[in-house]
């Protein structure tokens, strides 16, 4: 298999080469840097040419009758019809290629359906929109949002290199090994997908999907959500940075302690200001894609803050709705996405931006103890 | 009193028409007729009318993906754009579209006088102006229309789903109902009404296919109605069918659609293997290669539409046997469908062919069709599927599949049986033009779409990343010469009513069929004794 697809990636390149130079004509699919994506792209370029091959067969006879049948050349129908050998041998002779395809077909799909022995296990959990990456193992977890500014989508400003493509936290892999990925939704049905990975799952509310994979090649990789999964399904991109062993643990490690310190954070006490410069960053992240950076929201589906009842008036049933969601519609549970510090930030922001002049704050302490409460 | 009196009349008009008096005068004549013709001509004129708007929603689209960025529309009003577009021209044009020509051409093609049900048509007709206007308005309601896809996934469109959603799922009911109803009238018809001597294995293959289709419909028409009640039930009255936390899943909603969802496809596709048996004959002017095994190819295509509806579902996580059952059986569907393509090369091969405007589109659906069944293999690949699922590959496949394949066979009757409906023939040169500009505006707006499935562009995205840039401006540019040459068909078919060279009653001179043998047009009634087949 290896050497088959090995002689297929040369064939393509060179086929490719033209495409390879305009790098933005790409037109075949990636090989990619793991074993599975290379077996995938072998399988994709074997049917490919059995295709092209059953076509040149039957467009060829459908050509040559097209040029030398035509009545303005002076044809005469033949009258034949039905022969049994003719019609057995074009039903038999599909039949065995499509056996032959099936075989290697199967044995790639059994691979990729075998998750044991994982030497890194990471959930993946699905929100509209964003990802929720948890190492389960080391008791830390974040998100990942697109980080593409609003100005480059709305043409005000150039497009970067990975327009579309980039985010604020990448997920982070060691090379090398075997990595689980378990993937369920909080919303929607999403579907996470790295296409040099070969890997592509649906991420399904209430449910836990298993894949894997093992990515030798240190690099980043790019893929995106390929489930409608809502008005900003173009905008969730998944990007994985897969780094050497040392530099991952490295990575861990601090990642664990970032993790404490936010912790932390909940028992410092927090000025006004602090909170408002925090809640502008959080609520941009979390809330901002539905409700609008300006609090205007998208009425019906999703109200405005600006001026609402919600955030002008009790400040309970605001805690409760952000940190609790509101069933049946789009507003989601967040006590559990965000951090304490972050809620408290929210909350007071969003109660005292836009002109929602309350001057009330919610310290990280009391949603703590709300929280607990519960 | 008054509802009787229309009844009354209606009733009077049945007996009146028995006497071969022409068609009633004014409005009425359309809204109380029972006339397979009347009842083909409405079906055929709603499903263009439908497929301008769904080709309207199209060109938003294109238009939109025509450079990255958001340019023209918002990603929530874009995604009601591919919600509608899909729904539109699935149930709006290419359905009525069949129903329509089964209309006028069952009953010509078995010696039959009309449908076997006739005031069950005329409901079955009048229902679906009712169903799209409704389905039409949600686009002006508060939340927007439907904006889930055409494949309305759950939880998207039950908890997250636009307030109109019960408007959708109440649009869906009144088609399933119209599709049920044709649909038994197309049985009830070939079964009873076929002129004597017109055995099973006699039939034209066009009522072959369309035999098959209905019986497809009646059997997942109702799974689709089941799915839609069930979002119903979720949305208004507190089930959890789809929802886990109430003990639901949503996977079993995919599992309900798409065992409807897969038939559909091929009774939009059936129909038109039908009635592209017809015309490559004709313009061959060399009988179809094998008439059998063509029916028997449909059976087997049909029977294996019911067991492979998980290969829309590859990545969901269904257990390895499972995948690799429907792997299996997919793959087989090559079998049928190879022998359908090598027996319309066959019929070609050696045959004294002419081009006209029905024997073009035909021999386009040919050779098109036939590559998006190649990509539909590769799709049936498992493991590539990983790759391809939900990307543009998907995307240009089923394209590739409708519109040359439902679309073309659509045009190619409509040409092949135009002269017959209207007693003219239409203007060939403008015709010919429409299939060139046709043909190539299609290749130009989906062939590249394979490309950018196969780099990564998923589908129903309203914008995408730099490196599809390239490949979405050829697509737009080619999809806008599709949608536009389409104005050319409406141009050319009304000349054709108005006038034109007088058709005679076989104007194909390698047709055949009981069609040719009433004179064109055909007359408001026809076969009031059935004639002999033998």
């Amino acid at each position: 298999m290896r050497v088959h697809a090995k002689r297929a990636v040369a064939l393509a390149a060179g086929l490719l080469s033209p495409a390879v130079v305009v790098a933005d004509w790409t037109m075949n699919m990636t090989p990619g840097v793991t074993g599975t994506s290379n077996q995938i792209f072998s399988l994709h370029m074997t049917i490919l040419w059995i295709c092209v091959a059953i076509g040149v067969v039957v467009f060829g006879v459908m050509f040559w009758s097209i040029f030398a049948h035509r009545k303005s050349q002076g044809a005469k129908p033949a009258n034949f019809h039905e022969n049994t050998v003719v019609e057995i041998l074009w039903t038999i002779i599909p039949f065995a290629i499509l056996v032959a395809m099936a075989i290697p077909a199967t044995a790639t799909l059994v691979e990729m359906y075998d998750t044991t022995e994982s030497e890194v296990d990471i959930k993946i959990t699905g929100y509209q929109w964003r990802w929720q990456y948890e190492f389960i193992n080391e008791d830390f977890g974040y998100f990942s949002s697109l980080s593409t500014p609003r100005d480059q989508i709305e043409n005000r400003q150039a497009k970067g290199e990975n327009y579309l493509l980039e985010v604020d936290n990448p997920l982070v892999i060691p090379v090398g090994k075997k990595v689980r990925f378990l993937l369920t939704a909080n919303d929607v049905i999403h579907s996470w997908w790295v296409p040099e990975f070969g890997v592509k799952k649906d991420a399904i509310p209430g449910f836990i999907n298993e894949t894997w994979t093992r990515v030798d090649e240190p690099g980043i990789y790019r893929g995106q959500c390929t489930e409608l999964c809502g008005k900003d399904h173009g905008f969730m991109p998944v990007v994985v940075e897969a780094v050497p062993e040392e530099e991952y643990n490295a990575w861990v490690a601090e990642k664990k302690e970032a993790a404490e310190r936010e912790r932390e954070l909940t028992q410092k006490d927090w000025t006004m200001a602090e909170l408002m410069e925090r809640g502008e960053k959080a609520y941009q992240t979390a809330c901002a894609a539905c409700h609008q950076a300006d609090g205007s929201g998208a009425p019906p589906a999703f109200p405005a803050l600006k001026g609402s009842k919600i955030a002008l008036e009790d400040m309970a049933a605001h805690i409760d709705i952000v940190v609790n969601g509101k069933a049946g519609t789009a507003m989601q549970a967040f006590g559990n996405q965000l951090s304490e510090v972050d809620l408290a930030a929210v909350i007071t922001y969003e109660r005292n931006a836009w002109g929602n002049n309350t001057g009330e704050m919610v310290t990280p302490k009391e949603i703590f103890d709300y929280k607990n409460q519960q | 009193m008054a509802v009787t009196g229309v009844f009354m009349s209606a009733v009077a008009d049945t007996h009146a028409q028995d006497h071969h008096h022409g068609p009633a005068k004014g409005f009425s004549r359309w809204l109380l007729t029972t006339n397979h013709k009347d009842i083909g001509t409405m079906y055929l004129i709603f499903s263009f009318a439908m497929f301008l708007l769904g080709g309207t929603m199209a060109m938003v689209i294109r238009a939109e993906l025509f450079q990255p960025g958001l340019q023209i529309v918002q990603p929530e009003f874009f995604n009601q754009m591919t919600t509608m577009h899909g729904l539109i021209m699935v149930f709006g044009a290419v359905m009525p579209a069949f129903v329509g020509l089964a209309n006028w051409m069952l009953p010509l093609m078995i010696g039959a006088p009309d449908m076997a049900l006739p005031r069950m048509n005329n409901w079955s007709f009048w229902l679906l102006p009712c169903a799209f206007l409704i389905l039409v308005s949600t686009l002006f309601m508060e939340g927007g229309a439907p904006n889930f896809g055409w494949t309305f996934y759950a939880p998207l469109s039950t908890t997250y789903g636009p307030p109109s959603t019960t408007f959708f799922i109440f649009a869906v009911h009144i088609m399933g109902i119209s599709s049920i109803m044709g649909a038994i009238n197309v049985i009830a018809t070939i079964l009873n009404l076929r002129a004597p001597g017109m055995t099973l294995m006699k039939m034209p293959l066009f009522v072959w296919t369309w035999l098959i289709t209905a019986f497809l419909l009646i059997a997942v028409m109702p799974v689709l109605a089941g799915v839609v009640t069930m979002m119903l039930m979720d949305i208004n009255f507190g089930t959890s069918f789809f929802d886990a936390s109430g003990g639901g899943d949503p996977v079993l909603f995919q599992h309900v659609f798409w065992f409807f969802g897969h038939p559909e496809v091929y009774i939009m596709i059936l129909p038109a293997f039908g009635a592209v048996s017809h015309i490559i004959p004709a313009f061959s002017r060399k009988p179809l290669f094998g008439y059998a095994s063509m029916v028997y190819a449909v059976g087997a295509i049909a029977l294996l539409s019911f067991v492979v509806w998980a290969h829309h579902m590859f990545t969901v996580g269904i257990p390895i046997v499972g995948q690799l059952f429907f792997m299996y059986a997919t793959m087989l569907i090559a079998v049928p469908t190879g022998v359908k393509v090598f027996n319309w090369v066959a019929t070609m091969f050696r045959g004294s062919l002419t081009f006209e405007a029905p024997m073009l589109f035909a021999v386009a659906f040919v050779i098109l069709f036939t590559i998006g069944g190649f990509s539909g293999l590769m799709l049936a690949i498992a493991p590539a599927d990983f790759q391809y699922h939900d990307t543009y590959f998907v995307v240009a496949h089923f394209h590739y599949v409708l519109v040359p394949g439902a679309i073309f066979g659509i045009f190619a009757s409509a040409y092949f049986w135009l002269p017959k409906w209207t007693g003219h023939m239409y203007d060939e040169t403008l015709a010919k033009t429409h299939f060139w500009l046709s043909f190539i505006g299609m290749n130009l707006a989906f062939f590249p779409m394979h490309f950018l499935g196969l780099a990564g562009m998923p589908r129903r995205i309203p914008d995408y990343a730099l490196q599809f840039a390239d490949f979405n401006m050829v697509s737009s540019v080619g999809a806008f010469m599709f949608g536009a040459t389409q104005l050319l068909f409406l141009l050319i078919v009304v000349k054709c009513i108005k006038g034109g060279k007088e058709a005679p009653a076989k104007p194909w001179d390698g047709a055949e069929g009981l069609e040719w043998t009433v004179p064109s047009p055909a007359p408001y009634h026809t076969f009031a004794t059935p004639p002999e087949v033998k």
